[in-house]
């Protein structure tokens, strides 16, 4: 008793945390709703949220999403392999995952796209090695699939660590015993390590999906203007137009859209496997 | 046979994706000793932007601000978060999950959501400039530091603080030497992840800077449609280099030290 009092008395440490939540968290949500919520002239409409339905809108959603839904995807099938290929060479223990992975994050981010850039351009390093073994060219420079390479190279470390750290938490000795019983690596695979690693996968598409879903610079580099990603349209509201309603607006669209479609991969994830994630 | 085959393989498909993560690392680097401006053609080696770099105050501001709103955000969200989540361990199960719920929320959301969220309430009471970028970045960095810090929070023996305040301790004492200890590993991971992220971002602070200040983010931003000076790539392989040596430093020398703190902090 004594105990829980001295503990509870404790928790007023995380009062100026507390505050920040409402200043910088709660206030700043509040505020992006009233904007998309009402006109220029401070009446209230609905039209700024439903302007996402407009074709130009639309279009841009639905390439976000194809763009978004394709790196996942292939971040997933990148991952796996490079995890179980650092746990069969024995490298996680030392840290080492975590270094090459994060290092490249120092290397300033627009630069790293802009490198890109350069590689994948048509008369750029990637043709020039082609080229030089006599294959075709490639005329992957301000396309959909640059982009997408761009949001791959951006992302896959923030779904190969998640991944990662669930897989090296499973204890060994079921590996091994599943051995013993007579099961062989992809058994092993498909019934302890994948269902184990749940957790981190999840994790890991929320870290994809969103930001890829929602980014801007990466195609406005890589798609050489192009191809409007939401992000793009969002940010030329506020840049260029200074229709800050209207951004507010696709802004709210877009994020109740991506709520969405996170919990529907929670639910579809979930349902056959819901005792392994919670 | 089988075995070393499996090996091969692995290692051909790490030394892939290896070379996928750093392939534009190398190109910029190589950029930075090209004597040509362009970005396509070799001109021959060059040490010339490594000189120029120190003379542009344009970079060199950038590089302050960027520097100090990382230092001095991640100090500040270190100092709120270690205490919050002291606080927060402490609270009953439903304001518990109510305030991690929170916690999540600038880590979920999507940065131009965060971004445009804060400026639009920013505009209302602020000038946008350093102070407005430096608030946004404290916003997004206490949680990293709370998440970081609060696994060792658990692991951590409430009663050897109640036997330092028994025998006279008082609050401020105790905390710097009974809990401070315990926490320390997960204080400096949460501090330099913070640092970090506030290094690497873009987006939020697009948004929330105003026109007068620049981090090298959204300086390189601007300079896209005209060009980036080549001073910028020598810049970064400086950073790269500097961080990759720490790294190296950190990870792979002084474990005997980490041992001992967290041993310490077992017991």
């Amino acid at each position: 008793m004594n105990k829980l009092k001295t503990i509870n008395k404790r928790s007023w440490l995380s009062s100026p945390y507390v505050i920040w939540i409402i200043g910088f968290t709660v206030i700043p949500m509040i505020m992006i709703f009233r904007y998309a919520f009402t006109n220029e002239d401070g009446s209230f409409t609905f039209s700024q949220i439903t302007a996402i339905l407009d074709p130009i809108h639309l279009k841009a959603l639905i390439f976000s999403l194809e763009i978004a839904i394709g790196s996942t995807v292939i971040c997933i099938l990148l991952s796996y392999p490079l995890v179980m290929a650092m746990k069969r060479l024995n490298l996680g223990k030392q840290g080492f995952a975590l270094f090459i992975l994060i290092l490249p994050m120092w290397m300033n981010f627009i630069l790293r796209i802009l490198a890109w850039q350069m590689i994948l351009s048509n008369n750029g390093i990637l043709n020039f090695l082609l080229q030089k073994v006599g294959l075709e060219p490639l005329a992957i420079a301000n396309s959909g699939t640059a982009i997408m390479v761009g949001m791959i190279y951006d992302y896959l470390p923030y779904m190969v660590l998640p991944i990662f750290n669930a897989i090296a938490e499973i204890d060994e000795d079921i590996i091994e015993a599943a051995k013993d019983l007579g099961a062989g690596s992809i058994t092993i695979f498909h019934k302890i390590i994948f269902p184990l690693s749940i957790p981190g996968l999840l994790s890991g598409i929320v870290m994809v999906f969103v930001p890829s879903m929602t980014s801007f610079v990466v195609s406005d580099i890589l798609g050489g203007g192009k191809f409007q990603l939401v992000g793009n349209i969002i940010e030329q509201e506020f840049t260029k137009s200074m229709n800050w309603h209207l951004g507010s607006g696709l802004s709210v669209s877009l994020m109740i859209f991506v709520l969405i479609s996170m919990a529907f991969t929670m639910k579809q994830e979930g349902e056959g496997k819901g005792s392994a994630i919670w | 046979m089988v075995e070393k085959i499996k090996n091969w393989v692995s290692r051909f498909y790490l030394g892939l994706i290896i070379l996928f993560l750093y392939a534009p690392i190398l190109v910029l680097i190589v950029l930075s000793f090209n004597s040509s401006r362009s970005r396509v053609k070799w001109g021959g080696f060059t040490f010339d932007w490594y000189v120029r770099l120190f003379s542009n105050r344009q970079i060199s501001e950038a590089l302050t601000t960027t520097l100090l709103l990382a230092f001095v955000s991640a100090l500040i969200a270190t100092i709120i978060g270690v205490l919050s989540a002291l606080g927060i361990h402490a609270m009953r199960q439903r304001n518990y999950q109510l305030v991690m719920a929170f916690t999540h929320i600038p880590m979920v959301n999507a940065d131009i959501v965060t971004g445009i969220a804060l400026m639009l309430w920013f505009v209302h009471f602020i000038p946008l400039g350093f102070g407005s970028v430096l608030l946004a970045h404290v916003t997004f960095n206490i949680p990293y530091v709370i998440l970081s810090v609060m696994p060792k929070i658990r692991q951590m023996n409430v009663s050897l603080y109640e036997a330092a305040r028994d025998l006279g301790a008082n609050a401020v004492y105790g905390f710097f030497k009974v809990i401070f200890p315990q926490l320390t590993n997960g204080i400096v991971s949460g501090f330099f992840m913070a640092f970090t992220m506030s290094m690497d971002d873009f987006v939020i602070t697009y948004f929330t800077k105003g026109p007068g200040v620049n981090t090298l983010s959204t300086m390189i931003y601007g300079e896209i449609r005209k060009g980036i000076k080549p001073e910028m790539y020598a810049l970064s392989t400086i950073i790269f280099v500097f961080v990759f040596a720490i790294l190296l430093v950190v990870n792979y020398i002084p474990q005997k030290k980490g041992k001992v703190v967290k041993e310490r902090g077992l017991r």
